[in-house]
């Protein structure tokens, strides 16, 4: 009775539509207000940041993009721009389009054989790639293992056998292991394989090269001495076989670094060491000035390849720390674990140890071949023509004195899309391999 | 019974032994890896000698006692073309260790900034760091270093902008920083009488403060009650200064830049070369630091802030007590290797013609002197050991900072 008498005040019959959240609260009024506006500071630092931007870009577009691209001279680039703008605050770009091929093959390559070095690059990336990206078939890693001779043949000109020659020494190698692995330990073997090649590249292949150069110059092609070499072309060169020669000669010394050997202890961390605790540009000048004092007499060494040597040592040292950090960072149960399942010194690396260590240091691996590949910059103080070389010729040459920003802007783009391009692979590899805690 | 196991018999030592025992293989290893060393040694030095005796010279250093004959416009101590190339070496020395040492607190400074600010909510500076780091880490610091100097003696005003009624240029900093093409220009300290004792009543300070924080530390820990220790300090480090200085009648007084002529005079003139070197290395190197700090933070589990906000703890006590002393540990032992890197990298004032190490003792001092194998030598064995002092005085530091286990 009592409850028919107590009114209710409010029924809900039904129930309300569905209402849009506040405008405050979706979209990209909420975004900014988290991102951009969520205090006194933020707010102020994203003010500072806008402020910056807008003055960068205030300071930056105008310049690039009023730039003239076709101009013989800075004098007729600047009348150009006069006529355009009334004044010359803009960029010349003519300068680029005007001598980009001396940036990019140097001063001293004949351009006739620019194509050359077109073949080269694009059986680079060819043979790069099957490198990187395992899913690509097997079959192609033929080129990577073909390519350095043929590097050597395309740039440097001459005819096939000289290439052919080194490369057969490799073979001889090879198929003395595979013979003389059957009867004999895998030490001696090694020395074998070593001293077979060794017998062909010194005593029997020059003489067979120097014979068929005579008889058959097949395919020769123009030489072209490394001294002519230069801009991006020498950069890569020495970038790439630095790369290529450096992480083997790094795993050595990580090994010897790590080894129970004294001795062998005691060199490797010598070495180390000392390369680490010099600048790189000491080392040049000691390749470019001192080589010649610690060779024998008469020895004539060519100065390209004495840079790769020292930059090839220098990021082995650096390779070396890396690679051992990755070796330290293994659970001590994996060395155990070798041990326990009978693998000696080397299948226990190669099968268990080494794909780990490998795999942990992959971004301080790539972080070296970044650091390498800039470095190849520093030859240019020792007197080899690479980029900065010529944006100096250039800006020393009449017609383009006084150019600056867009020579280095340039140079700076190539190197920039170079190491980024490295450093993406290498995030990306670390993602691929990553396989705890999926 | 019979056991399967035969004993072996001592057959005594053979020759194969050196090869396929594990006793004897190390040692024979080693025997070999040291031949082959001595070999190599004793090939290079054997060949140095034969090409010095051909050249007629013999290692000498006595020519560091010569008069070096050439002038350094960059110099921290004194040093005319009279003294001799050991002094001129000091100062080339001394400058690597100055512009090195100015560019390692830079460096840090931008990149604990950059790299704190990279991790920031806020989406815009974090994508502008981003934008930083990327730019300089992937683009060699010699361009840098010489794009740096390009601006410097480019974008910058000549000192006859200065002057005139109406200058295009002026002075920063009321009036006491001169920015031109030729160089910086700052205000110098002139000590006058009675400046000893306010450096003296500074340094006091600075002990004061560190005393005040073992107190505060120690009364922290009796009875858990916490000193406004940030403002104690400040007050520590100026007031008693301040004091004496005004006290004393302001011996200290600033000698500051003016146009005079053609060209600024007075102050202290930083050259185009040296600021350009120590801006790009600290800016390259930053970004560096900044990644290395960002990594450094985000190793550090999302577990231990939340644990500190359950404790009650402010944010920036939790940075302070629990993120950064974490943080550190992680971020230290790369930090020495970037010092090491920038300070290698200031040989690289041969862009832009700083007179470093490189540049007096491995330049003109072996241009004029012929002595190329001398001259690396030392300048080596010098950047070696400026490199271990390095390494080995921020390990001391690592190790003070490391976790301590048992």
């Amino acid at each position: 009775m009592s409850s028919q008498n107590t009114p209710l005040a409010y029924v809900r019959k039904e129930m309300l539509e569905q209402q849009p959240a506040p405008r405050g609260q979706v979209g990209v009024a909420k975004w900014m207000r988290e991102n951009l506006f969520s205090g006194w500071f933020n707010t102020a630092l994203t003010l500072v940041s806008i402020y910056v931007i807008y003055s960068l870009l205030k300071a930056v577009l105008p310049w690039a993009f009023g730039g003239v691209w076709t101009a013989d001279s800075l004098q007729e680039c600047r009348t150009i721009l006069n006529d355009l703008h009334g004044n010359t605050h803009y960029a010349c770009w003519a300068v680029i389009n005007e001598r980009w091929n001396q940036i990019v093959y140097g001063t001293f390559f004949p351009s006739s054989e620019y194509w050359r070095t077109h073949i080269a690059f694009v059986l680079l990336i060819l043979a790069i790639l099957p490198v990187l990206f395992d899913a690509l078939p097997r079959k192609m890693l033929w080129i990577t293992a073909v390519y350095p001779f043929l590097m050597v043949w395309l740039i440097w000109g001459g005819t096939i056998w000289g290439p052919v020659s080194v490369a057969l020494g490799f073979v001889l190698a090879y198929m003395a292991s595979q013979f003389a692995g059957r009867s004999l330990g895998s030490g001696l073997t090694g020395l074998i394989a070593v001293a077979v090649a060794l017998i062909w590249w010194f005593f029997i292949g020059p003489s067979v090269t120097s014979g068929l150069n005579k008889v058959l110059p097949l395919l020769h092609l123009q030489e072209i001495q490394s001294r002519e070499l230069g801009g991006f072309v020498i950069c890569v060169i020495i970038g790439v076989s630095g790369i290529a020669l450096s992480l083997p000669i790094g795993i050595v010394l990580a090994l010897g670094r790590q080894s129970d050997l004294l001795i062998v202890k005691t060199i490797c961390v010598g070495f180390i060491e000392f390369i680490r605790g010099v600048p790189l540009i000491t080392l040049l000048f000691t390749a470019s000035l001192l080589l010649n004092y610690f060779l024998p007499p008469g020895t004539e060494f060519d100065l390209t390849l004495r840079v790769i040597v020292m930059v090839t040592l220098f990021s082995s040292a650096y390779m070396a720390e890396v690679i051992r950090g990755g070796l330290a960072a293994l659970p001590k149960g994996q060395y155990e674990a070798a041990d326990a399942l009978g693998l000696d010194y080397w299948k226990a690396q190669r099968l268990i140890i080494m794909p780990q260590a490998l795999k942990i240091s992959i971004p301080g691996i790539v972080n070296t071949f970044i650091g390498l590949f800039k470095d190849t910059t520093l030859v240019f103080f020792i007197g080899i023509f690479d980029m900065l070389a010529a944006a100096q010729a250039i800006r020393a040459n009449s017609a383009w004195n006084g150019i600056t920003w867009e020579l280095y802007i340039f140079i700076g783009l190539i190197f920039w899309i170079c190491c980024f391009a490295m450093s993406r692979y290498s995030q990306w590899l670390e993602r691929k391999l990553r396989t705890d805690h999926r | 019974m019979t056991t399967a196991i035969d004993t072996p018999q001592d057959q005594g030592f053979r020759l194969s032994q050196l090869i396929y025992d594990t006793r004897y293989r190390s040692i024979t290893i080693q025997v070999i890896a040291m031949l082959a060393f001595m070999f190599i040694a004793a090939f290079l030095v054997r060949n140095t000698i034969t090409n010095l005796a051909n050249l007629g010279k013999e290692i000498d250093f006595g020519f560091l006692f010569n008069p070096a004959n050439y002038d350094i416009n960059q110099r921290l101590i004194e040093y005319d073309s009279t003294s001799t190339n050991l002094r001129a070496a000091m100062v080339g020395l001394l400058n690597t260790l100055l512009v090195a040492f100015m560019g390692c607190i830079l460096a840090t400074v931008v990149g604990v900034v950059a790299g704190v600010l990279r991790l920031s909510k806020n989406w815009l500076i974090s994508k502008l760091m981003t934008v930083y780091v990327e730019t300089f880490r992937n683009i060699p610091v010699v361009i840098w270093i010489i794009a740096t100097m390009a601006v410097l003696s480019e974008a910058l005003p000549q000192p006859r902008a200065f002057r005139g009624e109406t200058p295009s240029a002026s002075m920063w900093l009321w009036d006491s920083v001169a920015v031109t093409n030729r160089g910086t220009y700052i205000p110098a300290p002139v000590w006058g009488p009675g400046s000893v004792f306010v450096v003296l009543v500074f340094l006091l300070s600075l002990l004061a403060i560190w005393a005040f924080n073992r107190y505060a530390h120690r009364r922290f820990e009796a009875t858990g009650q916490i000193l406004p220790k940030f403002w104690i300090n400040l007050a520590i480090l100026f007031v008693p200064t301040l004091l004496v200085f005004f006290l004393l009648g302001r011996p200290i007084g600033l000698d500051l830049p003016a146009l005079k002529g053609f060209n600024f005079q007075g102050g202290t003139m930083l050259r185009n070369p040296m600021l350009a070197l120590w801006l790009a290395l600290s800016f390259y190197t930053g970004a560096f630091i900044a990644e290395i700090v960002r990594s450094g933070i985000l190793a550090i589990s999302k577990g231990q802030s939340e644990a500190a906000f359950a404790l009650g703890l402010r944010p920036s006590r939790t940075m302070n007590l629990v993120i950064l002393p974490q943080a550190l540990r992680v971020i230290i032992p790369p930090l020495i290797s970037q010092f090491l890197n920038l300070t290698k990298n200031s040989s690289l004032a041969l862009a832009v013609g700083y007179q470093d190490l490189r540049a007096t003792l491995g330049g003109t001092t072996m241009n004029n002197t012929g002595r190329e194998l001398e001259c690396m030598l030392l300048m080596m064995l010098i950047y070696l050991v400026v490199s271990l002092f390095i390494s080995s005085g921020m390990n001391i530091y690592n190790k003070s900072v490391k976790l301590k286990e048992r």
